[in-house]
């Protein structure tokens, strides 16, 4: 499997650390709903198909990425730079 | 038919005409009063425990393929209770007791072989750790025996335990009564012995619904010979392994605290008898061990991210054969013969589910990550308690949905809620 790195282009994804689903997104800091820190903690949906998810490329430049990818063919649809400086590098 | 020595003498006079197929191919019931989703082993299990424990034997078990084709016919066959949290420890050791007495209860072979599991140790700090953890299994009635390095090269004289080895040798724990059983017999054993109890297994039927009456599950939508139909029952039970996620959401439950990955396996060439336990590598993830007809199996981590796919990447070949091979360096020129992948369904700490719900009339096996093998007897007898009886029994009643809520996750590695590193 390859994944594209934003900086450094196509890299085997041994280079890269898995960080678990993207869309899981944290509760606003003044949201105190037990039930929705709960939900981005442990729920998710771990569909059989596309899935969203986070990479580092722990091994190159270090910067993360969001990678849609198909669960079931490991085919890479695509990978968006994430972070302050995402916009940049689109 | 009950197997014995005698029925084979007998059958051999008679030509062997007379063995019947080992269990029968039932045309579906409109209802039951338990449909299981799943006839892997934890659904065999859990049909033969409702069955002769419970007394419900108005059982379906639905599985999708062929008896045997999941993850219980392609996993690496530990059976092990070398915990260190209490309820692991007390679940665990219950499915040793029902390993001990299985191939007697079910009447079938399953070649339970008690040779030992043993987890090396590279560091003196692990040798500590070893130490701690076989002290916390003898605590909980399990058997440890922590080894020095001697020990450990008079028990296993192909392990490379001199100094210049890549990671040294410095002891190792040994759980004794642990060891090895087959696979695809303990998949048939608990086949025959529900069937004979009146279980009826239903092959190629694959769940592709769920009948709901109201906000209750009120059976299942199947698919068999092409043909739908619906089979009704008052309690529906699921036990898909690294399905759980495909199969819940058929019922509306679009999130639970796993993540389905795959984790691959290998068996090598046969050689002669080298290997006497099932040994583990301690500073990597590593298990080898050496089938009957003398090919070793062996596996090592999931690959780390989630994938419904069967079958693996390279990078985890390159590890676990090159762990392998620092082990024992004879292994060096040995040959593979196969590998596979199978999915997984890894909870949030690294411990299962066995509970009601999460729906009214539902009934939840899953999360067993890639240690389901060794909790099968446990799992089925378990569950079988929770189905019966609407209420966990003392040994799962730590496995619920709503432990990760509660703040009681069950996590022995003490890894957090990441299941690709459980």
């Amino acid at each position: 499997m390859r994944l594209t790195c934003p900086y450094c282009g196509p890299r085997d994804h041994q280079e890269f650390t898995y960080r678990g689903d993207a869309t899981a997104a944290r509760p606003a800091l003044d949201n105190t709903s037990v039930d929705d820190h709960n939900a981005y903690v442990y729920d998710r949906s771990n569909p059989d198909g596309l899935h969203r998810e986070l990479w580092n490329h722990t091994s190159g430049c270090r910067t993360h990425m969001i990678v849609e990818r198909n669960t079931v063919t490991h085919d890479v649809v695509s990978c968006e730079p994430v972070g302050p400086f995402a916009e940049q590098l689109k | 038919m009950r197997y014995s020595a005698f029925a084979i003498l007998k059958n051999a006079l008679r030509g062997n005409r007379d063995w019947v197929p080992a269990w029968r191919k039932p045309e579906p019931r409109s209802t039951y009063d338990v449909i299981i989703v799943g006839g892997g082993g934890h659904g065999l299990s859990t049909a033969f425990y409702l069955a002769s424990v419970h007394g419900i034997t108005n059982v379906a078990v639905i599985e999708k393929g062929y008896l045997g084709s999941g993850n219980v016919g392609r996993n690496t066959t530990i059976v092990r209770s070398n915990y260190r949290l209490t309820p692991n420890s007390g679940f665990y050791e219950k499915s040793m007791e029902l390993w001990r007495e299985l191939s007697h209860a079910l009447n079938y072979n399953v070649m339970f072989s008690p040779r030992g599991v043993l987890n090396l140790a590279h560091t003196p700090g692990q040798m500590d750790t070893h130490a701690e953890r076989g002290n916390q299994m003898r605590l909980m009635g399990v058997q440890s025996e922590l080894l020095d390095r001697d020990q450990v090269a008079r028990l296993n004289p192909g392990l490379d335990v001199s100094g210049s080895a890549r990671f040294p040798v410095h002891g190792g724990l040994l759980q004794p009564d642990a060891g090895n059983a087959r696979h695809d017999a303990v998949a048939w054993g608990y086949a025959r012995a529900a069937d004979q109890l009146g279980v009826d297994i239903l092959e190629n039927t694959e769940v592709v619904g769920f009948l709901k009456d109201g906000e209750r599950i009120a059976g299942v939508e199947v698919m068999r010979n092409g043909e739908p139909m619906e089979i009704r029952a008052a309690k529906t039970a699921v036990a898909v392994a690294g399905n759980t996620g495909r199969v819940m959401k058929m019922a509306g439950v679009d999130k639970l605290p796993i993540e389905t990955t795959v984790l691959q396996a290998f068996v090598s060439e046969s050689i002669k008898p080298i290997i006497p336990t099932v040994t583990t590598f301690g500073a990597g993830h590593l298990y080898v061990s050496q089938s009957d007809k003398g090919g070793l199996v062996f596996g090592g981590n999931i690959d780390y991210y989630n994938s419904y796919a069967q079958r693996g990447n390279l990078p985890v070949w390159e590890e676990v054969t090159g762990e392998l091979i620092a082990m024992f360096p004879a292994f060096a020129r040995l040959r593979l013969l196969r590998c596979w992948g199978g999915v997984m369904d890894m909870s949030m700490d690294g411990s299962p589910i066995i509970a009601t719900g999460p729906l009214p009339g539902m009934y939840l096996n899953a999360g067993w990550c890639y240690g389901g093998f060794k909790a099968t007897p446990a799992s089925g007898w378990c569950f079988a308690h929770t189905i019966a009886n609407d209420k966990a029994h003392r040994l799962n009643e730590a496995f619920t949905l709503e432990r990760f809520k509660d703040g009681n996750p069950i996590d022995e590695l003490g890894a957090g809620p990441t299941p690709w590193y459980h």
